[in-house]
């Protein structure tokens, strides 16, 4: 076992590598799909003026936000098949995502709607508007800008957690890069062109995401041109 | 076979791995307390080359996935020559990855010290040394710790991880025991609430604790 670099079984595999980084993109952004709407599910659930809903959903967003995603993955796989139901690898791991990051986005998405001023509000009851109208042409299109850099960073949050479906078997990157260690017996070339391929696809997600603050924060009039 | 002969069968094996565990969970958080304090310092300082230095190291950390540099640690490290032990491997990995992470956390904490204090330093001739030491990193407690715990919840999370390179923990008897029995709703139920229980009713009153301590130390009673 030596711990030369070699160029040509890096280049041999890095085909089989891309194909299956395609998968994880595609996983990354089912599961970030299902988390925002699973995410409003939950914000749903806190904002209903009936107390023991409110008490029944914030203990399910504790207990899932305190719980790792890896055991989650794991409950969600072998115990449904149990009452009889049983679902493909990828299913179980978007669904697994969905609810976990759907947690994490109702707190994003509750942050940004305390995040629009009471007086807003206020005006909305003073000039009569419906509770639908007063969300949809007044509070949102504010709530809006303040949720998009929490929305980018589980963006990106679900992208890196993506290689953790490998462990029930769904072939994205990570589990790719195992199979073709496995098979060669080196692991060296695999493991560091997924950490490559995941640092060109992640810095600049991240880079975009800090532009669309900064666009969002001037545009909201919180920071001047001159501060950039 | 009811959930309590479960327990009395499984259960110390589970206890067992839930001290490895809690054990990974306190060598870790140290590991990143220290490299977040480290690399936040670094990260402002005017020297490009130490500033370069931590920037890469943070955005490197925080770009890819944990568990790519886990089994980076664990399986490509030996080619290099350094063969680190699975516990070791496990702690050194999740410590430098939420150390990137902190070191952010602790950067933000530093610059939202207040400018007077910043100038009340200078004004008193305290070398820059003694001013960090003594005037600011005191500060920034209070401004960190909230954040810091989040984290450390998410750390909790991630020792998950160190069982699939091998570090018998509490995931890694849960999937033993699954493969035994076939019994998944105990024992991956059984180790959600551990992890459960281990977050709510120890970790997150030992950090908001610490949060009323820092607090009271710089004056300001919070609650």
């Amino acid at each position: 076992m030596n711990a030369e670099w070699r160029w040509d079984f890096a280049i041999e595999i890095l085909p089989q590598m891309l194909l299956a980084t395609l998968n994880t993109i595609l996983a990354a952004g089912i599961g970030y799909a299902i988390a925002a709407i699973v995410g409003l599910l939950f914000l749903l659930g806190q904002r209903t003026p009936i107390k023991i809903v409110n008490m029944i959903n914030r203990e399910i967003v504790e207990f899932i936000r305190s719980t790792p995603l890896l055991i989650q993955l794991f409950f969600v796989y072998f115990v449904l098949p149990q009452f009889g139901i049983t679902l493909s690898a990828w299913v179980c791991g978007m669904i697994t995502i969905g609810l976990h990051f759907g947690t994490y986005l109702s707190e994003v998405y509750r942050g940004a709607l305390e995040g629009v001023p009471k007086t807003q509000w206020e005006a909305c009851r003073a000039l009569n508007f419906s509770t639908f109208y007063t969300y949809r042409k007044i509070v949102l299109p504010q709530a809006f800008p303040i949720a998009i850099p929490g929305m980018g960073n589980y963006l990106v949050g679900i992208f890196k957690d993506t290689p953790l479906l490998s462990t029930i078997g769904v072939a994205e990157l990570f589990h790719a890069a195992t199979a073709v260690g496995g098979y060669h017996y080196r692991y060296l070339e695999p493991y560091t062109i997924v950490g490559i391929i995941f640092l060109t696809l992640s810095i600049p997600a991240a880079i975009w995401i800090r532009k669309i603050e900064k666009n969002v924060n001037l545009a909201q009039g919180k920071i001047k041109k001159e501060q950039l | 076979m009811s959930y309590f002969a479960f327990l009395s069968e499984h259960g110390p094996t589970m206890l067992l791995g839930t001290v490895t565990t809690v054990k990974v969970l306190i060598c870790s958080t140290i590991l990143y307390v220290i490299i977040s304090l480290i690399f936040g310092l670094m990260r402002l300082s005017k020297n490009p080359i130490i500033q370069g230095t931590a920037t890469a190291y943070i955005e490197f950390f925080r770009g890819t996935s944990l568990l790519v540099q886990l089994f980076w640690f664990y399986y490509v490290l030996p080619f290099f020559g350094l063969s680190l032990e699975a516990f070791t491997a496990g702690v050194v990995a999740i410590g430098m990855n939420f150390g990137a992470y902190g070191a952010e956390i602790v950067r933000g904490g530093i610059l939202a010290v207040p400018k007077g204090q910043w100038e009340g330093a200078f004004a008193l001739n305290f070398t820059p040394a003694k001013r960090m030491r003594k005037i600011i990193i005191p500060q920034i407690f209070p401004i960190i710790l909230p954040p810091a715990a989040n984290l450390t919840v998410e750390l909790l999370k991630a020792t998950a991880l160190v069982a699939l390179v091998t570090v018998v923990d509490l995931t890694f008897e849960a999937k033993q025991i699954n493969s035994i029995t076939w019994l998944s709703a105990q024992c991956f139920g059984t180790a959600l609430l551990i992890y459960y229980i281990i977050s709510r009713f120890f970790l997150v009153p030992i950090l908001r604790w610490l949060e009323v301590l820092a607090a009271r130390k710089v004056g300001k009673e919070k609650i």
